[in-house]
């Protein structure tokens, strides 16, 4: 008997961006079966790749190392059999619902009249009969997704590849068209014989997929992958479901690890430079008071992005800033508050400042700011430099990134001061031992 | 058939066979027929040149040579615009040379390469055609560029998914252009074709009446008609040249930007309806038209879609990514060797060429830049003093703009180049009149651009600023330092490019005139270049051309770049 190879196979497949020095490792060394009948879901933190996977999939990218291969042959250049529904809809604005569809077939040559029927009748089934000549400015963007849906399905693609194509609708209108996706699916009703989706948000990817890959970053790989065989509909409230979803939390916040390993090292000392997370200070807090009126100060990680009405991504930034901070520590997906995390959310603005200030000093990154202050002359350094610097640890966008944060955690922890007029960082006149924080009194500034 | 009716979406009640709208096509196909037939069968002897004649009757066709000038470099600029654009937009390596090459190209003033564009045509062509195919090459290079630069932005602009959407629903490269780029482009194409008409009208004025040394290269047209006129001193034959000049210019707004306006708003990418779309009595009334709309149906559409059909059939997009064969390696790399022996060839003549410029002549150049750069100085100051105030008027007092700005459209509609041969009668007799009128020509030239941004500007700033000011009791002078000022800043900024380059166009035809059989002249670069083209003295006029090239560029590098950034960075409104 032939065994018939699978429908598509990642073999180590990596994707690096930038030459030499500023090499970074988008994916790396990712291996992927995906059989006929799976619908199957990537998830993970942002800047894991998973993105980057599924244009690889597509064909829109090619990998860097290794090999895509589709029912056995290498891909080369755009997958043929797989088409995609976008984030943001990709849809064309100045051509109706109708053409919008009908234009993905007129691409593949189809005829007028053939082509009308099978866009008419895609449009039908989901759900978007009498809107064939509105215009997608003129739809809500749960219809304008159906569209993209439509679109995706009209060529009868045997991979349908989701790009997150719920996380750009409101809550009810995603809701719906997941429900109307899954009956598509679930039916046979189109002849699709694969999923792949890219979500950050668990609890969709557990409520509708066979299977869950969870991938990490820095450099994105897979960390785990779990098949899920529970029967649908499935009831968000119930054991099973929790458990699953609390378990692929857990995997993705990890757990509190010692110091050293957390906090990384300076820009180009040897070793990895750790990451800010981009959550901003309010927001911290916020995440600090309410877990402070929590029972024993813990929280499940998964309940919390309920409860605080975060999305899954920025929840995980915040939670993994506190923890870099020392204000939470993490272990099995749970998030207990650290006494300074108590402190820190029961305290006033000013002495708040003093305790973010004492915290961020002992990052690496800060530590060798600060060190670039005090060595430049006039105390000042130009934000591109420090940009020129991150950009060996980071790719370019990622840098700005950071240095976009490091100056917002240092403004509010007052250790530097940013001219953004003319991109400077310098220090304030009065700053002169930022080194060690101790020798100022907390109180010594608060009003009384 | 409620199927069929849902689909092509009439709104028409059926009952009603036809619209006003059909009443106003009919009407304009009637009127094309009649005044083409006529224009094709009536022309008097007189208007074949080179004589003009100042008869008004002859107007019909001047304007028509005119404004077949005017489309003749229009549809060159369009076929160039697209090449260029996806050769610098899709290939890096002739990005790196494209792009700023149209940098410069952007900022050289292309009056000054008329005359050598015309004597070396006019040696090998009859000197009727060659004036002909000069006059359209300087239009194409005074309407090319902001197209390019517009198309060039588009396409490297395009949000990344639609680019992605339609590579993954493979789009051939048909297919693309059609649905994707053009329309993302259109809206941007469509404003920088009015602009380049507008552009277009000025160079068009000057090459009909053109005149090196003794050798009169004048064509046929509204322009040699003004110029004639004012020559003549016949004040009627002038108000006729005007009027119809601006006549010819309303309708090509009424008929064609308006509609085309109003039809690209289509193409915005904002997913919200708009509150006041742009509207276009003509376009209506061609929306509205069921005769149209049958045409369209039944002979359009079908048509299209065959050549769709086809064009997609007979080109698939490549299942893998292009690798370019041996071959084509091979063809672009002699190519592009023999491109640079080309260039080596000539810049090693240019150079012998320079070299032969006496020391004497050097100091006329720079002297000559220095007269015209004051001149340029003063008409731009005197731009700004008298649009910051009105623009702003105008800008913040919607009941005033509503009735003004036509009439200032109007206005600005009319090429400077066309009034100048009535201006010099009226400020030659003056002390100093051909330097006054040198830069009233550079003002004329510039100061449009000038007010229509701070207009745009003015209008941007927001309400809750202005009335905050109001509250704080700014005296006038604090409210323009603190808050006008710098909100109008980077309209002063965008205006005043605009203004220099056309100030620095101006100053070729400005600075060196035949009147009246007398040729007159004041120090400047512009003069010196028609100068040494009537002498025919190449070497000097290639060193005072690329002098002033190398002076625009310059400026633009040193000064409006810098102030460029300045605006973007502090103080962009919202």
């Amino acid at each position: 008997m032939v065994l018939t190879p699978p429908l598509l196979e990642l073999r180590r497949v990596t994707q690096t961006y930038g030459v030499g020095q500023r090499q970074f490792t988008a994916v790396k060394e990712v291996n992927l079966v995906l059989d006929e009948g799976q619908f199957v879901a990537l998830v993970g933190p942002s800047g894991c790749g998973k993105s980057t996977v599924l244009r690889i999939v597509t064909g829109l990218q090619p990998p860097s190392q290794g090999q895509v291969l589709y029912r056995g042959t290498v891909l080369r250049g755009i997958n043929p059999h797989a088409t995609m529904v976008f984030q943001t809809f990709a849809l064309f604005p100045w051509l109706t619902v109708l053409e919008n569809v009908e234009v993905a077939l007129k691409a593949r040559g189809m005829p007028a009249a053939l082509r009308r029927a099978r866009a008419l009748d895609l449009i039908d089934r989901v759900g978007l009969d009498g809107f064939e000549t509105a215009f997608p400015r003129e739809l809500s963007g749960g219809m304008r997704q159906k569209v993209g849906f439509a679109r995706a399905m009209a060529v009868e693609p045997e991979l349908l590849c989701l790009d997150e194509p719920f996380s750009a609708l409101d809550i009810l209108s995603a809701e719906a068209l997941r429900g109307e996706l899954l009956e598509l699916w679930t039916t046979g009703q189109i002849p699709t014989r694969a999923i792949l989706m890219v979500t950050h948000n668990i609890e969709e990817a557990v409520s509708l997929v066979d299977r869950i890959i969870v991938m990490d970053k820095d450099p994105g790989r897979i960390v785990a992958d779990l098949t899920i065989d529970l029967p649908h509909p499935r009831r968000r409230k119930e054991g099973k479901f929790l458990e699953i979803v609390d378990w692929v939390y857990a995997t993705l916040a990890g757990h509190t690890q010692p110091e050293h390993i957390e906090f990384g090292t300076a820009p180009g000392e040897p070793g990895r430079t750790r990451a800010l997370p981009d959550a901003a200070v309010n927001e911290l807090a916020g995440l600090l008071e309410h877990l402070a009126q929590m029972p024993r100060l813990q929280a499940d990680i998964y309940h919390l992005a309920g409860e605080l009405h975060l999305g899954t991504s920025q929840l995980l930034h915040l939670i993994e800033a506190a923890e870099l901070l020392g204000f939470t520590t993490i272990a099995q997906g749970d998030i207990t508050l650290t006494p300074l995390g108590e402190t820190f959310a029961e305290a006033g603005i000013l002495t708040r400042k003093e305790i973010f200030a004492t915290r961020i000093r002992r990052l690496p990154v800060f530590q060798w700011l600060l060190a670039l202050l005090h060595a430049a002359e006039r105390r000042q350094v130009e934000a591109a430099v420090v940009q020129i610097a991150l950009e060996l640890e980071f790719p370019a966008e990622e840098a700005k990134r950071q240095l976009d944060i490091a100056v917002r955690w240092g403004r509010y922890a007052e250790l530097f001061a940013y001219d953004d007029k003319v991109g400077i960082l310098y220090l304030e006149p009065g700053e002169t031992v930022p080194l060690e924080p101790e020798k100022r009194a907390p109180s010594a500034t608060a009003p009384s | 058939m409620p199927d069929q009716l849902r689909f092509f979406g009439s709104t028409q009640p059926p009952s009603r066979p036809l619209t006003w709208g059909d009443g106003v096509v009919l009407l304009g196909v009637i009127a094309l027929l009649a005044v083409g037939i006529r224009l094709a069968l009536g022309a008097p002897a007189a208007i074949a040149g080179p004589t003009i004649s100042l008869a008004p009757s002859a107007l019909p066709w001047y304007a028509a040579y005119s404004v077949g000038r005017m489309a003749a470099a229009y549809c060159l600029s369009l076929v160039f615009t697209v090449s260029y654009g996806y050769l610098a937009a899709y290939h890096r390596r002739a990005e790196y040379i494209l792009l700023p090459l149209l940098d410069v190209l952007q900022s050289v003033p292309i009056l000054s390469f008329l005359p050598v564009v015309l004597l070396s045509l006019s040696a090998v062509l009859p000197q009727a055609v060659a004036a002909e195919l000069a006059s359209i090459a300087l239009i194409f290079t005074s309407q090319v560029w902001n197209l390019t630069f517009g198309w060039y932005q588009a396409l490297t602009t395009l949000p990344e998914e639609l680019r992605e959407a339609s590579r993954v629903f493979r789009f051939n490269g048909w297919l693309r252009f059609k649905v994707v780029e053009l329309p993302f482009a259109a809206i941007s194409l469509v404003w920088n074709s009015m602009m380049s008409w507008a552009g277009g009208w000025f160079f068009l004025m000057a090459a009909e009446m053109f005149t090196v040394g003794h050798r009169d290269f004048r064509l046929p047209g509204l322009g040699a008609y003004l110029q004639e006129a004012a020559h003549r001193g016949e004040g009627s034959a002038i108000l006729w040249g005007i009027g119809s000049l601006v006549l010819v210019i309303v309708l090509l707004d009424q008929l064609v930007w308006r509609p085309l306006i109003a039809w690209s708003d289509r193409f915005t990418l904002q997913l919200v309806e708009r509150a006041t779309p742009p509207t276009s009595w003509v376009y209506a009334a061609l929306r509205s038209s069921r005769l149209l709309r049958h045409f369209v149906d039944s002979v359009l559409s079908p048509a299209s879609e065959r050549l769709d059909q086809w064009l997609v059939r007979r080109f698939p997009p490549p299942l893998h990514p292009p690798r370019a064969s041996a071959a084509q390696i091979w063809t672009w790399r002699v190519l592009g060797t023999v491109a640079a022996c080309g260039l080596l060839y000539g810049t090693y003549h240019a150079a012998l060429l320079l070299f032969a410029v006496p020391l004497a002549h050097w100091g006329m150049i720079g002297l000559g830049i220095l007269a015209t750069l004051l001149r340029v100085g003063v008409s731009l100051l005197c731009a700004f003093a008298w649009t910051i105030p009105v623009g702003t008027v105008i800008g913040t007092n919607p009941s005033l703009a509503a009735w003004l700005q036509p009439l200032v459209q109007i206005a600005a509609a009319i090429p400077a180049t066309a009034l100048f041969p009535v201006l010099l009668l009226l400020v030659l007799g003056l002390p100093g009149g051909l330097h006054l009128a040198a830069i009233l020509l550079m003002l004329l030239g510039s100061q449009w651009y000038l007010l229509f941004n701070v207009i745009a500007g003015a209008r941007a700033i927001p309400q809750e600023l202005r009335y905050t000011a109001a509250l704080l009791r700014l005296s006038s002078w604090q409210r323009w330092r603190t808050l006008l000022f710098p909100a109008l800043f980077p309209s002063l900024v965008t205006g005043g490019i605009t203004a220099s380059g056309g100030a620095w166009n101006a100053s070729i035809v400005a600075e060196y005139l035949n009147f009246g059989g007398r040729s007159l002249q004041i120090t400047g670069i512009g003069a010196l270049i028609t100068e040494a083209t009537a002498a025919g003295d190449y070497s000097l006029l290639l060193a005072a051309t690329l002098s002033m090239v190398f002076t625009v560029v310059l400026l633009n590098r040193a000064v409006w770049r810098p102030l460029y950034r300045i605006a973007e960075q502090r103080y962009r409104l919202a």
